[in-house]
């Protein structure tokens, strides 16, 4: 029984996490066609149709046969899309179709099919993993030898290489694999009743393919597949449900990658080792100075070997060494590795022996650790690329090869002038000496060239008999052997370390233009900015058009929000594949594997914490984008610029949610004035009421008129700190509609102190207006209001009987009104502050506590007249100066007055 | 006949209905109305105000302008279109714009919420003499130290006579006639410039600052033509009226 201990792992519980809301996916996988997958797949259809399950066919091939073509009856299927592709017809799955109908499962037949061109996926496979992923349940057919670790495998046992492949991982995300088995006898029954293929071809069939051997084999090898998949799930189940169990103890598998075509082969077969002991694998690939002299086909195969490791499951290292096999030793043993992948060699025997064999070195040093030294089958084409990449191709340059000749001629000279005035045996040396400056300036080729010249010239200007090509001297013969030996072998190395040095430079560039970007965006803080910055960067880095995609404000797909050169708008399938990009972080578009018939190609911006957008490029060259070093440059430079991107939206979400803390500060400010102020003059007034009302015999009518006028001042006390909450909120909600008049500065004023009445009537009030007054264009209430709010605030913080002025007076454009008290004025650090909302002065004692909100709702009041207010002490006295500015407009005109006041 | 010893037709036993649809407002308006002896009828709606203007024949409505079936500015258009009695109306602060529609759709005043009870009985009583009196012109009107006779045209302050111009007289006539009660800019404009000047309030501004200078002790703080900002202006009752 099993023992429960633990936790759940949590690798276990993010699987399943990451199940939730996926669609089911269920295989019918058979060893070899005909054995009836498709008629299983729709028997189990209609079950689940009967069972009330909302099932639409996406495609099934019936191939004509008509048992199958039966059982579609009654099952709603989807029309298939309609592709004119090269004058042919043909028709796929309408995947947009099905994810729009949306039903509970979808019958898609033949999971290895490759898509016409111009379909969304290359591959069907795709396809399926866009409808699991949208929640949709599906059924598939599979063939066993189109699994891809299989393939080679297969190949071996039927020598015919099926093309159409589908990755490991799908069959790993199956949660149900029913394999549809017959056997051999009966399968090749039905081939020969012609119930999978027309007689010819059946007879055809039977004799390549179908021959009892192989069926025997590929029906063994679709149920060792299926067995290791429930093995794997009994496992998963174990770990999610903490059922500890006989785990094999820390297998770890190590691949060695080189750029040999047959490395694929060795990556599937370590996949099988990892599967079969099932342990995690990587694979490793050392990047020596050897790597520095490949040639762009053999790096991009290298890195398409590195992701179809990736594809298959394995976790990938590059690392830089000096020498191979120190660095898988070292490698393996610091990572616990038990085994050990490796290729055979197919160098020869001399090669070894001259340059050692890695294999070799291996299996002396690995001590512990098992060594696999597979033979892989070469006759294998190398991967298709992920991304396809622009072969570099060197330009055959005619000025390298005029100059070598040039330099010959030169050598040629001063070996004649040499040989007038003394006569000397190694004027060979001359001519070594342009094949040495050959090598320097352009290369290998050239200088190869130069030397083979550099031999005829000196054969024919120095070696007697001369002028001839003929030699009579076998010394000179051997002399002219070791020229060429020697010249060849200066070539060889001066050209080596000159394409170092190219290498190097290049590098060196890189690098300088990766860190003048990484200085460049560092320094931007405006997301707009930054954008630009990296659009134009990559542009013209890379001599292309970029375009830059971040997920739209409103959540809902992605805006174009730079390019280089400007660009806004996509079109549609170019912003399909965009899209794509974006949900599933790959890329997609031109030379991709979704979406290939787009114009850009789309990467995804990432950052270790996932995607923040999606760049994509385009370039005028037909065929693919780019070279593997400008991919590879591409890449950094979108590593640097997802990561500033992030950096700067990080610093968004921060300054955000500081302004949100202060706006919590405000509110919690807000609530605690508020709360304050209903409520003191709240209890007043209920204290008040029920006193009358509870004990009216008590009061004599000094008292009850003492208790009334109470009443009456908390009443317009709460009044008016309610009209200044209306009057706030208006302010802030925008809701003010100013009707803007001329207006007479004195009548306000007066309008101001009669309503202010009672406020300011612990005060004396002195109004001084200077005579003539322009009117000022002005909204009456809103201004009326402003003044009132510094009545009551002159009158809050002045003690009573004090003394109020109000000024006002013309200063320039500007007309001036002043209140000024005699209070104890305003500490010079609050001048500004006092118009912040619920600020108050702290004064001594509590009862002139206000409201706080009066003296900002003058400013907003005033600023939206088009006029300032500023707070000041005065400098006469103690007290505090309030002053509003409005500017003078042009009067009514002033022509038409005296004709009215005499009209 | 000097306007001072005439006996003006007091509250006693007229009808007032007043049309609010909160509860505690009419409860305090009933309460204190009565009070004062008025007879008081109560509508919630509009509808129900309606069928009581025409049941009950009201000397006075007291129309709040937030009704639950109909804005109170129809019904003051309705009402009007067969009767003319005095409407008072309770509007909310900030709403000069209501304010000023109410006034030109035939309301006689208004006053804001909040309101106090002594305020509000001396607009009732203002929109009730007017209607009382609303043929015969009034031939003299006496405020504290101000005395106007419209009738022989002229005007004294603390006994001393005061010059105006034919307009400013104009101005003060129709303030007089309508004393104690708001008369909106838009009003003051067409019947004293005419109707081609009812928009110019500028010109009415000028106008009441010079009658301010005149006849006024304090100018900036007028006891006599009251402002009524964003509305229009009022000519004070003598104390003895307000009262």
């Amino acid at each position: 029984m099993a023992e429960r201990e633990g936790r759940p792992s949590p690798e276990a519980l993010l699987a399943a996490a990451k199940q939730e809301g996926r669609g089911r996916l269920k295989i019918f996988l058979g060893a070899a066609p005909g054995v009836g997958k498709t008629y299983e797949m729709l028997l189990s259809a209609q079950a689940r149709r009967r069972d009330g399950v909302d099932v639409v066919v996406g495609i099934v091939e019936t191939h004509g046969r008509r048992e199958t073509e039966a059982l579609l009856d009654g099952l709603e299927v989807v029309a298939r899309q309609q592709d004119d592709y090269k004058g042919h017809l043909l028709a796929e799955m309408d995947l947009d179709a099905i994810l729009k109908r949306r039903p509970q499962l979808v019958l898609v037949d033949e999971l290895a099919h490759t898509n016409a061109p111009g379909s969304r996926h290359p591959k069907r496979y795709l396809d399926v993993e866009e409808l699991i992923a949208a929640g949709i349940d599906v059924f598939t057919t599979l063939n066993i030898q189109h699994v891809e670790s299989l393939n080679d495998v297969i190949a071996r046992i039927t020598r015919i290489r099926v093309r159409e492949t589908v990755p490991d991982s799908i069959l790993d995300q199956a949660d149900d694999i029913e394999v549809v088995d017959l056997s051999p006898e009966d399968l090749t029954k039905r081939l020969r009743e012609g119930k999978v293929y027309v007689p010819q071809q059946a007879e055809r069939a039977i004799r390549h393919y179908f021959s009892t051997g192989n069926l025997t084999a590929l029906r063994e090898l679709a149920l060792r597949r299926t067995a290791q998949r429930v093995d794997e799930q009994l496992l998963s189940h174990m770990r999610e449900h903490a059922i500890s169990g006989p785990w094999p103890a820390g297998e770890r598998v190590l691949v060695c990658v080189s750029e040999a075509p047959a490395t694929a082969g060795l990556i599937r077969y370590a996949r099988r080792v990892a599967d079969h002991v099932r342990a995690p694998w990587t694979a490793i690939y050392v990047e020596t100075a050897r790597t520095q002299r490949l040639g762009n086909a053999e790096r991009d195969r290298i890195a398409d070997f590195l992701r179809l490791a990736e594809r298959l499951g394995a976790s990938t290292i590059t690392i830089p060494g000096r020498n191979i096999a120190e660095e898988v030793v070292a490698y393996s043993t610091s990572n616990n590795i038990t085994q050990i992948v490796i290729g055979k060699s197919d160098r020869s025997r001399w090669f070894e022996m001259v340059h050692g064999s890695v294999v070799h070195e291996l299996v002396r040093k690995t001590g512990q650790i098992s060594v696999h030294v597979i033979s892989a089958d070469d006759s294998e084409a190398p991967p298709p690329k992920s991304v396809q990449t622009r072969p570099t191709v060197e330009p055959f340059r005619m000025e390298a090869y005029l100059g070598s000749i040039g330099f010959t001629g030169v050598a040629l000279g001063i070996g004649l002038l040499i040989k007038q005035v003394i006569a000397v045996q190694s004027i060979s040396l001359v001519f070594l000496t342009a094949v040495l400056a050959s090598a320097i300036a352009w290369g290998l080729w050239p200088s190869m060239f130069t030397a083979v010249v550099s031999m005829l010239a000196y054969n024919f200007f120095f070696l007697p008999p001369i002028y001839t090509f003929t030699i009579a001297d076998p010394e000179n013969v051997l002399a002219l052997f070791f020229f060429l030996v020697v010249a060849v072998i200066v070539s060889n190395v001066t050209a080596r370390a000159r394409s170092q040095i190219v290498t190097a430079r290049s590098r060196a560039k890189t690098t300088a233009e990766l860190y003048a970007f990484s200085r460049k965006v560092a320094g931007i803080g405006a997301v707009d900015d930054l954008l630009w910055a990296t659009a134009f960067q990559i542009s013209s880095m890379l001599n292309v058009r970029t375009v830059l995609l971040l997920p739209a404000k409103d959540g809902e797909g992605l805006d174009v929000v730079s390019g280089y050169p400007p660009e806004d708008h996509l079109d549609d399938a170019d912003m399909a594949a965009a899209r794509w990009t974006w949900e599933h972080n790959r890329a997609a578009g031109r030379g991709a594997d979704t979406l290939p018939g787009g114009k850009r190609l789309f990467l995804p911006l990432r950052t270790g914490s996932g995607s923040v957008g999606v760049i994509g490029i385009d370039r005028d060259v037909p065929g693919p984008l780019l070279t593997p070093d400008e991919r590879r440059l591409l890449d950094a430079l979108c590593d640097q610029a997802a990561v500033a991107i992030e950096r700067i939206s990080l610093a968004k979400g921060l300054d955000e949610a500081r302004v949100l803390a202060e706006t919590e500060r405000l509110r919690a400010a807000l609530l605690t004035s508020i709360s304050h102020d209903l409520r003191t003059p709240l209890a007043s007034i209920l204290g008040t009421v029920s006193s009358l009302r509870s004990f009216p015999e008590k009061y004599g009518a000094t008292e009850r008129e003492e208790l009334l006028a109470t009443l009456q001042d908390e009443a317009e006390r709460l009044n008016r700190f309610v009209a200044n909450l209306l009057d706030m909120t208006r302010l802030e909600s925008g809701a003010i509609e100013l009707k803007i008049e001329f207006i007479d500065v004195a009548e306000i004023i007066g309008s101001a102190l009669q309503r202010a009445g009672n406020v300011l009537a612990g005060h004396r009030v002195e109004v001084e207006i200077e005579p003539g007054l322009p009117m000022l264009r002005l909204d009456a209430v809103l201004f009326e209001q402003v003044l009132f709010n510094l009545f009551d605030n002159a009158a809050k913080y002045s003690p009573a009987g004090s003394r109020i002025d109000l000024r006002a007076k013309r200063d320039g454009e500007l007309v001036e009104i002043e209140v000024v008290d005699e209070g104890p004025g305003i500490p010079p650090a609050d001048f500004e502050r006092i118009f912040n909302k619920f600020y108050r002065v702290q004064a001594q004692d509590r009862r002139r506590a206000g409201t706080g909100l009066g003296l900002a709702i003058c400013r907003g009041f005033v600023e939206a007249l088009g006029g300032w207010i500023v707070a000041r002490n005065r400098r006469d006295r103690s007290g505090a100066v309030l002053t509003i500015r409005m500017p003078v407009v042009p009067e009514i005109d002033a022509a038409r007055q005296p004709a009215m006041a005499h009209g | 006949m000097r306007l001072a010893s005439r006996r003006w037709p007091m509250a006693k036993g007229n009808a007032v209905l007043v049309v609010d649809d909160e509860p505690p407002i009419r409860r305090f308006l009933r309460t204190s109305l009565a009070a004062s002896d008025y007879r008081v009828v109560e509508a919630d709606d509009a509808a129900n105000a309606m069928r009581l203007l025409a049941a009950e024949k009201p000397d006075l409505v007291v129309l709040d302008l937030g009704l639950p079936d109909r804005s109170g500015l129809e019904l003051i258009a309705e009402i009007r279109k067969t009767s003319t009695v005095p409407i008072v109306v309770l509007s909310a602060r900030h709403d000069e714009r209501s304010k000023v529609e109410a006034l030109d759709l035939g309301a006689d005043d208004y006053i804001s919420k909040p309101f106090g009870m002594a305020e509000l009985m001396a607009r009732l009583r203002a929109a009730l003499r007017h209607a009382f009196q609303a043929q015969g012109e009034l031939p003299a009107f006496v405020s504290g130290d101000l005395t106007v006779d419209l009738v022989r045209r002229h005007v004294t302050r603390e006994g001393q006579e005061v010059k105006l111009s034919p307009k400013e007289f104009d101005l003060l006539r129709h303030l007089v006639t309508h004393a104690g009660k708001v008369l909106t800019h838009r009003h003051l404009l067409r019947e004293v410039w005419g109707p081609a000047q009812a928009e110019e309030v500028q010109y009415l501004r000028v106008f009441i600052r010079g009658l301010r200078q005149k006849l006024e002790p304090d100018p900036t703080r007028p006891t006599h033509i009251l402002t009524e900002l964003g509305v229009g202006y009022r000519l004070q009752l003598p104390p003895e009226q307000r009262a």
